[in-house]
């Protein structure tokens, strides 16, 4: 592994920066995210930090199941994010369509529009799960990283 | 100058919700606002006709995460109503203590929002610490922090024993200290009160016109509060006042929502010393009896209402519901006039907006062609609700020329 690539690998493992989407949700993942963010669970300790724009951000944080008025934007915010980019589908409907699977107006879970990273069950997940689910895609991406370049 | 439109949303900073608004301004100044809902419609409602009446309890908490017990408690209210059950005083109890523990962690959230949203973020960091303790009792009380299922058809489903009451007046009581400091700093702080005052402004006649509820109406002084004027629960029984301010803008409704804040720690501690004794649950019949019935329910957002009509089998023939902030997006579209573009994500929180509550329906996207991507026509819809219900549950309506 050259220099150049370790340093990048150091810095993205380090911050990743966050963009959190909701696709259709009931806002109860949605405020477990944000729970993480905040002084109780902090996860801005690994370097995350939440960001408005999907150009600024490396890993998409889904929530809900993806609703067909919704399924169109969730590509383009997808596309608007560089490389490399990572998805995080958080909470049952994300992971499956949970409740709402068969309702008429729903796609299903996020990978049913995008290509999703990792799958954190939970109705709604809790902040402890998010965290652990965050930090496990880290890990995963380092040893991958690490992997490719050797 | 030229008139801009711009669009804001689905995705956007200032929104948590995806929801797509439209806005004209003038320069800085705000013309008009009109927004497009549906992008979080999931067809709960309909859902709601497919399952049986215990299994739609837990599909309508998930109308919303931060209201769950609002809308279980409101569905389950118009249910019980039809079935003509009595509830246990005990569970009448708990259902409202369950429901201010509901309206205290809403508010404190919103409290952090709004901080955010006028770039106070040392306001959210500690609002939402804070509102971990509420969140830690919701847990110990149902076994959840989101999505309580607390309530059941004829009463709840857990009980809470001496030990739950001591802790919860234990939190409680941290948390009024809390509060007095957000209201030291609501009232005190003068960067916050200049940026609030004289933004958003809805006056007492257009509150009323526009049908505004909740906090955004009694903000411009108009007493509206389903706990007094339509009791539920156990608000009959329980000694409280309705928090209103005259203020008519977005400190108005700051404040409205910090003194609320205070009458729901009174509320809990009346609702601990004076719980009844008894049973917490009566035995609910699993096919409801033919009927209808209206529920209404006080939102930490305002009024909730639900409407179920029962066909005498265990599933209901149709489920309403009207979200408090649907009721209140007239008003927005008020207070937005002759504003500042800038102000427009405080006055849009400031509402408290749920969109996952508000999206019953679904307006057609437009097909770059102009056609209505995936839309039927009445008639083909006719045919189809026709054909469906002959396959499915062997229903054959006649189709008339």
């Amino acid at each position: 592994m050259s220099l150049a690539s370790k340093v990048l690998t150091w810095a993205r493992m380090k911050s990743p920066w966050i963009i959190h989407f909701n696709t259709g949700a009931c806002n109860a993942c949605d405020i477990e995210i944000v729970a993480a963010l905040t002084p109780t669970y902090d996860v801005e300790r690994f370097g995350v930090q939440l960001k408005g724009s999907p150009r600024h951000a490396d890993v998409l944080v889904c929530s809900g199941p993806v609703t067909k008025q919704i399924a169109d934007r969730v590509v383009r915010i997808y596309e608007q994010m560089a490389e490399p980019k990572f998805v995080v589908a958080v909470g049952t409907c994300a992971c499956s369509g949970g409740v709402f699977d068969g309702c008429y107006n729903i796609r299903g879970g996020t990978n049913t529009v995008i290509p999703v990273s990792a799958y954190i069950p939970g109705c709604p997940a809790s902040p402890e799960a998010i965290i652990d689910g965050v930090v496990k895609l880290l890990h995963s991406l380092e040893v991958a990283e690490a992997a490719a370049t050797k | 100058m030229a008139k801009v439109t711009i669009p804001i949303g689905p995705q956007h900073p200032s929104l948590k919700e995806p929801e797509s608004f439209s806005v004209t301004i003038d320069g800085e100044k705000i013309i008009s606002m009109t927004m497009k809902l549906g992008y979080n419609h999931r067809g709960i409602e309909k859902a709601c006709e497919e399952r049986t009446y215990l299994q739609d309890m837990y599909l309508i908490e998930r109308i919303c995460g931060i209201c769950s017990h609002t809308h279980s408690t409101c569905f389950i209210q118009a249910v019980e109503e039809i079935a003509g059950l009595e509830i246990p005083r005990r569970a009448a109890y708990i259902r409202s203590l369950v429901g201010e523990l509901e309206r205290i962690h809403s508010h404190l959230l919103w409290l952090g929002v709004a901080g955010h949203e006028i770039g106070f973020d040392t306001l959210l960091m500690y609002s939402w610490r804070d509102r971990e303790i509420v969140m830690d009792l919701l847990a110990m009380l149902t076994g959840n922090r989101v999505n309580y299922a607390i309530n059941t058809i004829g009463g709840i489903r857990r009980d809470i024993n001496a030990d739950n009451i001591r802790d919860i007046l234990k939190a409680v009581d941290t948390l009024e200290e809390r509060t007095k400091y957000y209201i030291q700093i609501a009232t005190q702080e003068v960067t916050l009160i200049q940026r609030l005052s004289g933004v958003g402004t809805l006056s007492f006649e257009d509150a009323k016109r526009l049908g505004a509820v909740g906090p955004t109406a009694r903000a411009s002084n108009l007493p509206r509060d389903t706990r007094k004027d339509d009791p539920y629960a156990a608000y009959g029984e329980l000694n409280f006042k309705v928090v209103t301010d005259t203020h008519n803008d977005v400190y108005g409704r700051t404040l409205v929502r910090v003194g609320e804040l205070m009458e729901s720690y009174a509320i809990i501690r009346q609702i601990l010393t004076n719980l009844p004794d008894g049973p917490i649950a009566v035995k609910a019949p699993r096919k409801i009896a033919p009927g209808e019935a209206t529920s209404r329910y006080e939102a930490p957002r305002g009024e909730d209402l639900h409407y179920v009509k029962s066909n005498g089998s265990d599933k209901p023939e149709r489920v309403k519901v009207r979200a408090p902030t649907l009721a209140n997006l007239q008003s927005v579209s008020k207070m937005l006039e002759n504003g500042y573009l800038a102000d427009f994500p405080i006055v849009i929180a400031a509402i408290d907006p749920c969109f996952s509550c508000t999206d019953r329906m679904i307006v057609g996207v437009h097909h770059p062609d102009g056609e209505l991507a995936g839309a039927m026509d009445w008639k083909a819809l006719r045919t189809y609700s026709i054909d469906w219900y002959k396959k499915n549950r062997g229903v054959n309506f006649k189709i008339k020329a």
